[in-house]
């Protein structure tokens, strides 16, 4: 009799369909929308920031594949990822050098020199944007004032180009858009000049929360559209790529201790929604303290991990070093994933009866 | 305290497989003509294997017993058919491996002859439960869920819990499988006739019938049947697979949990399958053992799916010929349902009592992916059923870290493959999870071994010294006696002659014997002591 070639796996033999690149194409998904908002704010510059970010990426992917003589894992959009996220929490107006060092250092010192996906413990475009804020400070603060596309500040796309490649130099009529702080930096430089709040976000500097939720205010370039990175986050937890354990908990790490010192002495800790629509936390929350290799597995883990990235963001924008402290709190608590799986195990089916 | 049944509770976790039941829900139950051979396997059930008791060339009549039970969780096999028994060999059967189990080869006569001695029990409900187990144990009944443990075994109240429910799985959460819901649908006063003296036989009066509302029919039939009879009542539970899982199905309907390691009878439940209560029914009824089963033979890969009423050990193939054969371009065939069945690699392997399905699967109902690297994304751990996290299950087992696969629980699994349907890397979950189950075990034995032959060679060692010191001791009593008899000797000289001849040679070294005399009382006392 004819003998079948059939073929012989290992129960189940159907599939739910759920797949790394389904899941990667997902975030980028949710994440354009906020990408597209930074381009449009910031003008032509965050284009290019965000194309070379992404292709040293995926550069740097394939180069290590082919160092490792592994096959090609470009398809499952990983690196494109990395950068996309990264190249979003850059300053919009990134010299060139820092965007493709910045793609680097996240995919092979970042990702790749722990063994690839799945194997790093921080967040490869945290790690790489904390990396790049302590080696050039300068470039990670220099925040341009909004210039939206097709507005009378508006540069063209030579000039963006020009900007990103030779650096202010090169298109010297931008310059005094720069040098600017973003509203977080405002708030803790005014306060330790000992203004109050009040007058720290007043004046010039006028910060007002209809243009923060939309994004027309200074800060990285993805960051700063908290009505469309909300969407997204929403997008993606209705799929149930993320669930809202993280997200929700991270908000509420942070925005928790600000309502309690807020009510205690307004004139020195900004109300919740300040924090909530400023920097990255936003983004933050949704798409990067939700890196699953980065976060822990279970629910529990994840709530105790989102409400270490909320508080320690609270913290450090508080009292740190640092106006804005999303990526070092979300890659400190990356750090205590390992700790936190172990302590966080669901309790087992029939385990708590077994004592009796 | 009495149980809260209620279809409201839910379980941990789970998923909701694309079902593929309108393929075979509709085809009423069918038979089909007899194979040319049977081969029937000696172990179809989880425990001990059976011993032949027919030799080749034996002629048999249907019902006949040819495999003895061996042991208490045993079943034993009877003929499905009257014929001759050509050999006793073995053959490829369900195993994982693909490796071969003694069967019989079983020439079917064409008579279908019933063993005359085989009676039903009259009036069994007046009768002890023991009779009726005795019944259901020699009929060799096994749960026909697919998980084949030896029914009369279930059917054994624990001495120190009563059983307070017993739970009727029509569940059927499988994909594809629609055997269970066709018989509820088509023999529904047969089954409660068989749930009556399962419920007499655990000394318990009430019983959930519990069943998918995916399946109408079969919930419309039963509750008919129900209430024609005391005690029985059906519950509809919404879909949701691993319901029908032993587990999952008691923590649904009564929110008690089995305790890790215990039994359901630990919290007063017990769960039979529909299948299995009208197995009961014909034993207790007409003293027929369990010859056949229903399978459900289905998939795009099958040209008419079916639902076939088959003996056991007809090969797979006969099944899939009676269906009008493979479509081409067929992946995959497998024995049992698509989240926990068994792929086959050789269409002549049996059905045997816990077969539930024969799938043709085609490329596109099936996976063949590379597997990816864990992503940690939890979603295994999100919908495992029994809360475990399988993707910490599945590196330990696969870096034999198997003294760490304690503290994740491994024992736990039930292996219904949840976690690796959801798992976007492809990893094979299920199969790591064998693996260390498999390792564990085979640990645990080597330990074993090692602890036999350590006490062993512990034993002979004690022994190679008792011996030893019994053999001194009768030195010295030896010595001690001569001593005695010489001081005797000494005192009152013997007679010459014959004391010359009998004594040993130390006899005449009465200097050397001295000091002896001091160490013997020595060594009677440190014999003493302990």
């Amino acid at each position: 009799m004819s003998k079948l070639p059939l073929l012989v796996t290992s129960s189940p033999h159907v599939h739910g369909g759920n797949s790394i690149p389904g899941i990667m194409n997902a975030v980028i998904w949710a994440l354009l929308p906020g990408a597209a908002m930074g381009v449009m704010v910031f003008g032509w510059s965050a284009l290019f920031v965000i194309l070379i970010t992404v292709a040293a990426c995926m550069v740097t992917e394939r180069l290590v594949n082919a160092i490792r003589s592994r096959p090609s894992t470009l398809p499952d959009n990983s690196a494109a990822l990395t950068g996309l996220l990264l190249a979003m929490s850059l300053p919009p107006n990134s010299p060139w050098w820092v965007c493709v060092t910045g793609g680097f250092f996240a995919i092979l010192l970042g990702k790749h020199l722990y063994g690839g996906l799945g194997y790093n413990m921080f967040n490869p475009a945290l790690i790489a944007r904390v990396f790049l804020l302590i080696s050039f400070p300068v470039q990670l603060t220099s925040w341009p004032s909004p210039s939206p596309l097709m507005s009378g500040q508006a540069h063209s796309l030579a000039e963006g180009l020009a900007l990103i490649l030779s650096g202010p130099a090169g298109a010297p009529e931008l310059l005094d858009a720069l040098s600017s702080a973003t509203p977080l930096g405002q708030y803790r430089t005014e306060l330790g000049l000992g203004h109050t709040v009040a007058e720290a976000l007043g004046g010039t500097y006028a910060f007002d929360l209809l243009s923060a939720a939309t994004g027309m205010l200074k800060g990285s370039l993805g960051e700063t559209s908290a009505i469309l990175l909300t969407l997204g986050g929403l997008y993606l937890l209705r799929k149930g790529i993320i669930t809202w354990h993280i997200p929700g908990a991270m908000l509420a790490g942070c925005l928790a201790p600000a309502a309690i010192f807020w009510y205690l002495d307004p004139t020195k800790y900004p109300d919740p929604l300040f924090h909530l629509v400023t920097g990255g936390l936003i983004l933050g929350a949704f798409f990067m303290a939700t890196d699953m290799v980065t976060s822990p597995i279970s629910p529990v883990g994840q709530i105790v991990f989102g409400l270490g990235c909320g508080l320690l963001t609270y913290v450090i924008r508080t009292w740190g070093g640092y106006p804005e402290g999303v990526s070092f709190a979300i890659v400190i608590m990356n750090a205590a994933v390992p700790l936190i799986d172990q302590y966080s195990r669901p309790v087992v089916y029939g385990a708590q009866k077994s004592k009796a | 305290m009495g149980i809260m049944i209620s279809a409201l509770r839910r379980f941990h976790g789970g998923v909701h497989p694309k079902e593929y039941k309108e393929l075979s829900r509709h085809c009423a139950i069918e038979g089909i003509p007899l194979p040319e051979r049977l081969y029937v396997p000696f172990h179809q059930h989880i425990g001990a294997p059976c011993d032949p008791c027919v030799a080749p060339g034996e002629k048999v009549l249907k019902g006949q017993m040819i495999g003895r039970a061996g042991g208490y969780v045993s079943a034993p096999i009877h003929a499905p058919t009257s014929g001759t028994i050509e050999a006793i060999v073995e053959h490829v059967a369900g195993h994982p491996s693909g490796l071969t189990m003694l069967c019989a080869v079983l020439v079917p006569d064409g008579n279908d002859q019933w063993h005359p001695d085989l009676k039903g029990l009259v009036d069994p409900l007046d009768l002890e439960p023991q009779e009726i187990r005795d019944k259901i144990r020699d009929a060799g009944i096994v749960g026909l869920g697919g998980a084949t443990f030896p029914s009369h075994v279930k059917l054994t109240p624990s001495k120190t819990r009563p059983v307070e429910v017993l739970l009727i799985n029509g569940a059927e959460c499988e994909p594809y499988l629609t055997c269970d819901a066709r018989l509820m649908e088509e023999r529904f006063a047969e089954i409660t006739d068989g749930i009556r003296y399962m419920l007499h036989a655990l000394q318990t009066t009430q019983c959930v019938v519990c069943i998918e509302d995916n399946k109408p029919g079969a919930i419309q039939a039963m509750t008919k049947a129900a209430k024609e009879t005391r005690n029985i009542q059906v519950l509809a539970l919404p879909v949701m697979y691993p319901q029908g899982a032993e587990k999952q199905l008691i923590e649904v309907v009564t929110g008690r949990q089995v305790p890790s390691g215990g039994l359901p009878g630990d919290i007063g439940v017990i769960v039979h399958n529909v299948g299995t209560a009208l197995a009961v029914r014909e034993a207790i009824r007409f003293g027929r053992p369990l010859t056949h089963r229903v399978v459900t033979v289905t998939g795009q890969g099958i040209a008419r799916p079916a639902n076939l009423e088959v003996p056991i050990g007809t090969p797979v193939q006969t099944l899939i010929d009676r269906c009008g054969g493979l479509k081409s371009g067929v992946k995959k065939v497998v024995m049992g349902g698509p989240m926990m069945g068994l792929a086959l690699n050789d269409l002549q392997v049996p059905v045997v009592k816990g077969t539930s399905g024969i799938l043709a699967l085609m490329a596109n109902e099936t996976v063949q992916k590379p597997e990816g690297p864990c992503i940690r994304c939890g979603n295994c751990v999100r919908v495992c059923p029994l809360k475990l996290t399988p993707c910490e299950m599945a590196w330990r087992a696969r870096h034999d870290l198997l003294d760490q696969l304690g503290d994740v629980h491994l024992q736990d699994c039930c292996e219904c493959g949840t976690c690796a349907y959801v798992c976007p890397s492809n990893i094979p979950l299920v199969h790591y999870f064998r693996y260390g189950k498999f390792a564990l075990a085979a640990q645990k034995r080597e330990k074993e071994k090692t602890a036999l032959t350590k006490s062993r060679s512990a034993a002979k060692e004690a022994r190679v010294a008792a011996e030893k010191a019994e053999k001194e001791r009768k030195k010295e009593e030896m010595r001690l006696a001569m001593e005695a008899k010489k001081k005797a000797a000494a005192a009152a000289p013997a007679p010459a002659g014959e004391n010359q001849a009998t004594t040993p040679p130390e006899e005449h070294a009465p200097a050397a014997a001295r000091p002896g005399g001091s160490v013997a009382p020595r060594v009677a006392r440190e014999k003493n002591t302990p």
